[in-house]
């Protein structure tokens, strides 16, 4: 289908102008006007005309993901970078979809947990109006418990003086808006590359020798060697371009090539992810953690929340295979009593809050009583599972190649911390390619890479450290630990300035944990 | 202290001096004013800058055999000839240089966008605007200002610079558009070939014979209206300790014997010599090297390092 729509497009061309042309059309496919339908050979046949012009670009983006394509649409927003090529790289069919999905639909399971600080990213670079347009679900409350039943967390929005704590949003609504959003800037300097990374070369020109000084070799050879990495594409095409991003995800290619090393371990858990209806309206993010891994219930839409359920690769196969009706249950039995009661306050809990409330500082969901979850009534989608893992590049940059999101790093999904990391990467290396530029410097620099990867890599690893921490804490039933874990519980409920820390810094409004 | 700094030069110059404005820079990082943590190293920390070239003119020696027409001092020459391979490594002998690179471009952007009346948020600001580089080493400053969209000459005394930075800008089509040339200001000026919009001379006053008469062919090179920036070292006491024993002796971050401290100009001395050649100095901004982050900001302190943006009077 990506094939036919090179094709079509070239035909077009062909058939309206009347003789045939170039590359130029085949290889910098604007977004616009995807469309499908035709065969392979055309393809071929339109192929060998364009040997003629080596596609240069400023900006290769492997991967056409939500964080690609937010890069994509960072560089193409800012006025000191709207001027790059950019092409995006990825055989994702979903890249051609251009119809909206209708909201009357089931949500699909695979979602995010967007922080305010992602949301202010895409209404900066234009995206939000898209999201804004299809569903989406803030949440404006959050409430955190263990099944040991010590003690429980609430946090609201009004806390930190803020709307929302989050906005769910399906994945392929975000990928679709900034998709519609790269679209709309799109000139002929944007293109979406439908083909795989198959190898690439960063031809890092030889230290200079007297045989290199002019007049005594051949230079053409040299041209496009010493500043551009080289991509051999799946659809045995080439392109060069000055920095190539790896926006490939966790099993990255680009990563693998470049010969970037990653550092980590894998939980020995997997994750179930569904959609689940329920009869009550539901504004609240919930989170209770399990003896084997934390369930989380994010609302979607009025009716349908999303389950992000994770637990050990036993419990996964059990789960997986059980009828709906006895995995409902299971649900509603880990939500609510299972495994342990519900936790109440203390009278030792009141007094610490009178202290905040003397204090004057008192946050809003301190006096907020435990509540016990909605029920969920029926399974709505697929159940999906995989494998959870913790995976960070020591390196994020070399000359010509830069890593952002799950390339770059992979979490644990307890937080819903993930995919907010690769915006906020996206976000920083955007800043830092338009600063080289403001300088004049060659963009695929390591001195310019390296300052987003100074900027980024601190913040990911305190929130890795930190999402790591959580999992760690929480999986073992011990005694001793589990009345600290509800020493935590009731310091996050009730002392209020550490309550506000952690909320901002779990929105993204702050930048690191702990200090303001 | 910065204020003293620009107090002082107010009552005793003929053209009052500006103080930089932090306001006109375009993005954040690499220019915010220093930070309390690196006022506390600043007494141990100025580095110097490094020699560009080998020459713009006047040299101190008078002895020429590749350019007749300019005086170049043989040992300068060599001196530069034997590291002008590693004008782009960027973590060779010339690492300082790159580092420092960023800040001295985002002052000439800023104050050229200002001067020319251009946008500084454009990608290409400098569009349509001659602009030279004299003593331009292996390309360091122009090939950024070429990437700005200044049509950029380049010229430097020392040969192999010249070749080393045509090799380098040919690789990249923004770049390769750079004239490139062996020749000295003076002989350009004896030619009469052309006239710039910007001239621009970082880190070469300091090692040329005779400052007032280099000035003079800068001016002649400028077209009325035109710019001028000059960056260079102060001649100071703390310049002694951080350009001289620091850079050369401690860090070696230098070749012992790169710079010669009593051929360093005050700012004062630049304002006047500049003046002299109808070139009036309107702002001038110091280099500060903060040794926990590696980086260069641009700070009113001139004490050390400094950078003059002129205008060559309408005659």
């Amino acid at each position: 289908m990506r094939t036919a729509f090179l094709t079509l497009r070239n035909r077009r061309f062909v058939f309206s102008s009347g003789f045939i042309q170039n590359t130029v059309v085949r290889d910098r496919l604007l977004p616009r006007g995807f469309c499908s339908g035709s065969t392979g050979e055309e393809l071929r046949s339109s192929k060998s005309e364009s040997k003629t012009e080596v596609d240069e670009y400023d900006v290769a983006i492997v991967g056409g993901g939500m964080v690609g394509m937010a890069l994509a649409c960072a560089l193409s927003n800012m006025p000191l970078t709207k001027h790059l090529k950019v092409s995006i790289v990825d055989s994702n069919p979903a890249l051609l979809i251009t119809d909206s999905f209708k909201r009357s639909s089931i949500p699909d399971s695979r979602v995010s947990s967007v922080t305010p600080a992602t949301i202010s990213f895409f209404k900066e670079i234009g995206a939000w109006e898209y999201v804004q347009q299809q569903r989406h679900a803030f949440f404006s409350k959050m409430q955190v418990w263990d099944y040991t039943g010590l003690g429980y967390t609430r946090y609201n929005a009004k806390d930190i003086g803020i709307e929302n704590l989050g906005c769910v949003v399906e994945n392929k609504v975000l990928l679709h808006s900034l998709l519609s959003c790269f679209q709309s800037n799109a000139d002929l300097h944007k293109s979406i590359i439908p083909a795989r990374l198959s190898a690439m070369s960063l031809q890092s020109p030889a230290p200079y020798t007297k045989s290199d000084l002019p007049g005594t070799e051949d230079n053409n050879t040299r041209k496009h060697s010493g500043r551009l990495a080289k991509l051999d594409l799946s659809n045995d095409s080439s392109i060069y371009a000055k920095l190539v991003v790896g926006a490939d995800g966790g099993k990255s290619r680009v990563r693998e090539i470049a010969g970037l090393k990653t550092t980590g371990w894998s939980y020995s858990q997997n994750a179930i992810i569904c959609t689940v209806e329920h009869d009550v309206e539901n504004d609240c993010a919930w989170q209770r953690f399990l003896p084997s891994g934390p369930i989380a219930l994010l609302p979607i839409s009025e009716r349908f929340s999303n389950i992000v359920w994770t637990m050990s690769h036993d419990e996964c196969l059990e789960r997986n295979s059980m009828s709906p009706d006895d995995f409902i249950k299971s649900v509603n039995h880990a939500l609510d009593f299972g495994y342990g009661s519900h936790p109440h306050s203390s009278f030792i809990d009141k007094y610490i809050g009178k202290v905040s409330w003397f204090s004057g500082q008192s946050a809003y969901s301190v006096k907020e009583e435990f509540q016990v979850p909605l029920k969920v009534t029926r399974l709505v989608s697929e159940r999906m599972a995989f494998p959870l893992s913790l995976k960070h590049a020591r390196d994020y940059a070399l000359k010509r190649v830069v890593l952002i999101g799950d390339a770059a790093h992979t979490v644990h999904p307890l937080a819903g911390q993930g995919v907010n990391l690769g915006f906020g990467d996206a976000f920083s290396l955007s800043k830092v390619i338009a600063e080289g530029i403001s300088v004049g410097t060659d963009i695929g620099e390591l001195s310019v890479l390296k300052k987003y990867e100074m900027e980024r890599k601190r913040a990911n690893m305190t929130m890795m450290a930190i999402v790591d921490g959580f999992q760690k804490a929480f999986s073992v039933d011990l005694g001793p630990l589990n009345i600290i874990r509800a020493a935590g519980f009731h310091g996050a409920q009730y002392i209020t300035p550490l309550k506000k820390n952690i909320i901002s810094y779990a929105t993204g409004e702050q930048k690191w944990p702990f200090f303001t | 202290m910065a204020i003293r700094t620009i107090h002082h030069l107010r009552h005793h110059l003929i053209h009052h001096l500006k103080p930089y404005h932090h306001s006109c820079l375009l993005l954040n990082s690499s220019v915010t004013p220093q930070t309390t943590a690196s006022v506390l190293w600043r007494s141990v920390s100025h580095s110097s800058s490094i020699p560009e070239t080998g020459v713009g003119s006047n040299l101190k020696d008078s002895s020429s055999k590749s350019l007749s027409n300019s005086s170049l001092n043989q040992t300068e020459v060599a001196k530069f000839a034997a590291i002008a391979e590693t004008w782009w490594d960027y973590e060779g002998p010339f690492k300082p240089l790159h580092l420092m690179n960023p800040t001295r471009v985002s002052f000439i952007r800023s104050t050229l966008c200002r001067h020319f009346r251009r946008d500084p948020l454009c990608h290409q600001p400098f569009e349509g605007l001659k602009f030279i580089d004299v003593g331009c080493g292996g390309g360091i400053l122009s090939e950024p200002l070429a990437r700005m969209g200044a049509t950029m000459t380049a010229i430097d005394a020392v040969d192999k610079n010249i070749q080393i930075a045509r090799l380098h800008a040919e690789t990249d089509p923004l770049t390769s558009s750079i004239e490139y040339s062996c020749t000295t200001a003076e002989q350009m000026v004896e030619e009469q070939q052309k006239k710039f919009d910007a001239v621009i001379s970082l880190e070469v006053i300091e090692h040329v014979a005779n400052p007032s008469e280099f000035c003079k062919s800068l001016a002649a090179l400028t077209v009325p209206n035109g710019a001028t920036i000059i960056s260079t070292i102060n001649r100071s006491v703390r310049s002694f300790a951080t350009a001289i024993i620091a850079a050369e002796y401690l860090l070696n971050w230098l070749p012992k014997g790169t710079h010669q401290w009593s051929s360093f100009l005050t700012p004062e001395e630049l304002v006047l010599i500049l003046n002299r050649a109808s070139i009036s100095v309107e702002e001038m901004a110091g280099f500060v090297y903060n040794p926990l982050s590696g980086e260069w900001t641009l700070s009113d302190d001139i004490s050390v390092n400094f950078i003059a943006f002129a205008t060559k009077s309408n005659k």
